[in-house]
């Protein structure tokens, strides 16, 4: 890429990979489960409450670290990412979000059992 | 440069080099730029600073510029055509004034 030599990289994080060689992209169209669509909905509520910025949601996809790029699709890490950054605003602990996973775990093993049927 | 004047330190069509430091932590400076030449476009004015906010702090307003770098100083004989430029918004912290573009 450019005249720098590879110690000169020293520092550079796994994602700022502007300019790399980035192959064929993939311009298929694709649906959104319903589970991505309120991940969405999710982080538009908790930016909306001012619990933290899609700066704060950046700052933890990028220290989640490539191997998180790889294994998780894109709204996986998102969760992962609204999760973090709600528990440092102190909107839930992780107890309180192990008993809320578990109630729900609770309600059947369907998606829409889970879901309360809404 | 202070980060609270009303008014840009830098005009439209300073020199500017972006620093090449590698901090760790989230940062808004594209590593392809760091230590790069350009000159300012245009102010955009002060902002949140998203170094803070991506921390949850509280936010200092921070200035932000449009920075022209020419193809050729990013990408060396490899930018094609040489004379195409690129517009990339950097913050001020990131910014140093040079005397020659």
């Amino acid at each position: 890429m450019t005249t720098d030599s590879e110690a000169a990289d020293t520092g550079r994080r796994w994602h700022d990979m502007g300019g790399d060689p980035a192959g064929e992209i993939n311009r298929d169209e694709h649906d959104y489960a319903l589970w991505e669509k309120r991940v969405d909905a999710l982080m538009v509520i908790a930016t909306g409450k001012k619990y933290f910025t899609v700066d704060g949601l950046r700052r933890v996809l990028e220290d989640m670290g490539p191997e998180a790029f790889e294994t998780m699709t894109y709204y996986e890490r998102w969760i992962h990412s609204v999760t973090q950054n709600l528990m440092e605003a102190g909107v839930f602990t992780p107890g309180e979000l192990g008993d809320k996973m578990a109630e729900v775990a609770a309600r059947g093993q369907t998606y829409g059992e889970a879901s309360l049927g809404d | 440069m202070a980060t609270d004047t009303k008014t840009p330190a830098l005009p439209v069509g300073a020199p500017v080099r972006l620093k090449k430091m590698a901090p760790p932590g989230h940062v808004r400076c594209p590593w392809y730029l760091r230590g790069k030449s350009g000159v300012i476009e245009r102010d955009l004015g002060l902002t949140g600073n998203p170094e803070m906010l991506a921390y949850g702090g509280k936010t200092r307003e921070i200035r932000l510029y449009r920075v022209r770098f020419r193809m050729q100083d990013i990408w060396g004989d490899a930018a094609e055509p040489a004379s195409d430029t690129l517009d990339a918004e950097i913050f001020e912290n990131w910014l140093e004034p040079t005397n020659a573009s």
